[in-house]
């Protein structure tokens, strides 16, 4: 007998977009902003989406978080088709499955960095010491666990950032959606939070999508894709091979 | 962290603005417990009146005198059961600011008129005992200090003594007590023996009778009957029941209801535009981290229950408090016009009505921002 070469085992899909339009009205006429879109995102990847202003990233970024439905099409995140979830399921889903990182952050400006961190835990039954203990640890991931009692205003740009990742890492979600993370940093804090995000993805095996203008900071992520007047157009090769 | 505690932090974000918000309802709070124990004040005859009683005066005005004599002839007609008179003596004591209603009657019959007047048996024994005894209520007894045994010179203004002296000197024998907090214990009641004996006057007049009848059903019925029996007499009379009378009397110093309540009603329409503004501005100001709750998996329905919580909150801090310390001063240390009033006290109603408009205008306030925040599409208000 001879020995078989194993067929690679085909990675599962965290994200299946298919033919998806989405168009906005607007003034009484409707601008199509997504047009037959279609992707593909396996499991653990780190995928960049660059594209010019206007181009659809962050549309489709809410596309895939439930923050917004498709106009034409089907988005399956792990299995899950989301467009036939009711709008009360979507938010239930979203808040377990979904970790959202803003471009300004969008921290709390009167919790303190704990409590900001712990905020999504407010939708569980976890008991008071259990949600500060999880909320400490998803700092300490971030490496702000001497920041614990710090406001927003009192960090860094870098720092809020990173407090945001936190939030968005607590409630140990699958996705990760990014919009420029970085779009606000300086250098050296981009370079912090990309670091970050690129031991979440490795080690944490979190599937992230990272919407970025940044050339550099794409080349953090497995996969790019461009995106131009609501299609994909091209695929460039992943900058950080695995 | 709770939503409450998140709720309360939202507070604290611009709290400058929190506290004058919640400083104007509280304001707006004591306000309306003040204005409901001054209503009343002046509403406390008509609130007290008995269904079974009768007021009798002079047809031409209650100024005119009737003769004693009236009483026997209203006790002989169907459907009267008791009888007592009064008089208004007018007196002064010491100044005219001290005001207060004396009365002479008589002590028996008209502590059975009036039973919601309470006086210790002994007390009462003792008047019947001392011709120039006198009662005093509670509320004019507190204001001046009268004691049992203190002799009580009061100054006349309608009814000089028969030796053209104006000072009537009364031993106080009793002090009485409203049986229902809207009783007025303010008036001082002597004898009327002493009364019609020592006033120059013409003897045998009395102010007005007070008649119980049988059956409340009747008292129109009752009343007719004995404007019937004096018609055609030198003094005519005219029966009504003590509800219509005291409403008569009220009406001529104006609807002093009416106007609080026009007050009141315009106090709060303005706290309701104030907080109502509060709250539209801290929606407005915080679009975007309502929308990041949202996206955070935080539901409409929570959201909605955020904002309107918080309006509860800055209605409830400065309302109930406003409330309580009214409450607490009206109850305690009591009428500011040191026994001007003839009752002083905040009916249960109107702190029940108080509570209910403490969460209308949390509610009323909160409302529109609260469905505006439920209503807010995440996407669009992150883009802003
Ligand atoms: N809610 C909306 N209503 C109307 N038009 C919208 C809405 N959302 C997005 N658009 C339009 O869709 C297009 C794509 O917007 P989107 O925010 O996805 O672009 P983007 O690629 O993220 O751009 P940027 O790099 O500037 O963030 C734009 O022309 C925008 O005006
Ligand atoms: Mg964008």
């Amino acid at each position: 007998m001879s020995a078989v070469t194993p067929e690679p085992r085909p990675k599962s899909l965290m994200l299946h977009l298919d033919g998806v339009d989405k168009s906005f009205k607007r003034g009484g006429q409707s601008i199509v902003v997504l047009e037959e879109l279609s992707l593909k995102v396996p499991t653990g990847e780190f995928l960049a989406l660059m594209g010019p202003s206007g181009s659809g990233k962050s549309t489709l970024l809410n596309l895939i978080g439930g923050l917004d439905r498709p106009s034409h099409g089907s988005v399956v995140v792990d299995g899950q088709s989301i467009d036939s979830l009711k709008s009360s399921e979507l938010t239930r889903w979203r808040a377990r499955n979904i970790g959202f990182v803003f471009q300004f952050y969008n921290l709390m400006p009167v919790l303190n960095a704990l409590n900001n961190v712990a905020l999504p835990l407010m939708l569980t039954n976890l008991s008071h010491a259990e949600r500060r203990k999880r909320a400490e640890i998803a700092l300490g991931i971030v490496g702000l666990g001497h920041r614990l009692k710090q406001y927003p205003r009192t960090l860094s740009g870098g720092e809020q950032q990173r407090v945001g990742i936190a939030r968005a890492l607590i409630t140990d979600p699958k996705i990760l959606l990014c919009d420029e993370p970085t779009g606000d940093l300086d250098r050296a804090s981009a370079r912090d939070v990309l670091d970050l995000l690129q031991v979440l993805n490795r080690d944490l095996g979190k599937t992230i999508v990272m919407v970025t203008h940044d050339p550099q900071a794409a080349e953090c992520a497995t996969r790019i894709l461009h995106l131009d007047k609501g299609r994909l157009i091209r695929e460039s090769g992943s900058g950080a091979n695995p | 962290m709770s939503m409450l505690s998140l709720m309360l932090r939202g507070l604290g974000r611009k709290w400058v603005r929190t506290l004058l918000t919640i400083l104007s309802i509280f304001v707006a709070f004591m306000l309306f417990g003040f204005l409901a124990a001054i209503r009343v004040a002046f509403a406390s005859g008509a609130n007290v009146a008995d269904a079974d009683r009768l007021i009798v005066r002079h047809a031409v005005s209650i100024i005119q005198m009737l003769p004693e004599t009236y009483g026997d002839r209203m006790r002989r007609i169907d459907g009267v059961k008791d009888v007592s008179h009064a008089t208004w003596f007018g007196g002064i004591y010491q100044e005219p600011k001290n005001f207060f209603p004396q009365h002479p009657v008589i002590p028996d019959d008209h502590l059975n008129l009036y039973p919601e007047l309470l006086l210790p048996a002994e007390q009462l024994q003792a008047w019947k005992k001392t011709r120039t005894g006198a009662i005093v209520g509670r509320t004019t007894a507190d204001r001046f200090g009268f004691k049992v045994g203190d002799r009580v010179p009061i100054q006349a203004t309608i009814w000089p003594k028969k030796d053209g002296t104006q000072t009537w000197t009364f031993d106080i024998v009793g002090i009485y007590d409203g049986a229902k907090s809207g009783t007025d214990t303010s008036p001082l009641f002597f004898r009327y023996d002493y009364f019609d004996e020592a006033h120059r006057g013409t003897r045998g007049q009395v102010g007005w009778y007070i008649v119980r009848v049988d059956d409340p059903k009747y008292a129109d019925a009752v009343a007719e009957a004995i404007d019937q029996t004096f018609a055609n007499s030198p003094a005519e009379t005219k029966a009504e029941t003590e509800g219509a009378f005291l409403a008569g009397f009220a009406s001529q110093i104006g609807n002093i209801g009416a106007i609080l309540t026009a007050i009141i009603s315009a106090v709060f329409f303005t706290i309701l535009l104030v907080a109502a503004n509060t709250m539209a501005q801290s929606v407005r100001e915080r679009t975007n981290e309502l929308a990041v709750l949202k996206a955070l998996g935080f539901g409409d329905g929570q959201v909605l229950w955020f904002v309107l919580g918080e309006a509860l909150l800055i209605a409830g801090l400065g309302g109930f408090s406003g409330l309580l310390l009214s409450f607490t001063l009206i109850t305690v240390v009591g009428d500011p016009t040191n026994g001007m009033l003839p009752v002083f006290y905040m009916p249960k109603a109107d702190l029940g009505l108080g509570l209910l408009l403490v969460v209308l205008l949390g509610v009323g306030s909160g409302f529109l921002p609260a469905l505006q925040a439920r209503s807010l599409q995440i996407a669009d208000a992150l883009r802003r």
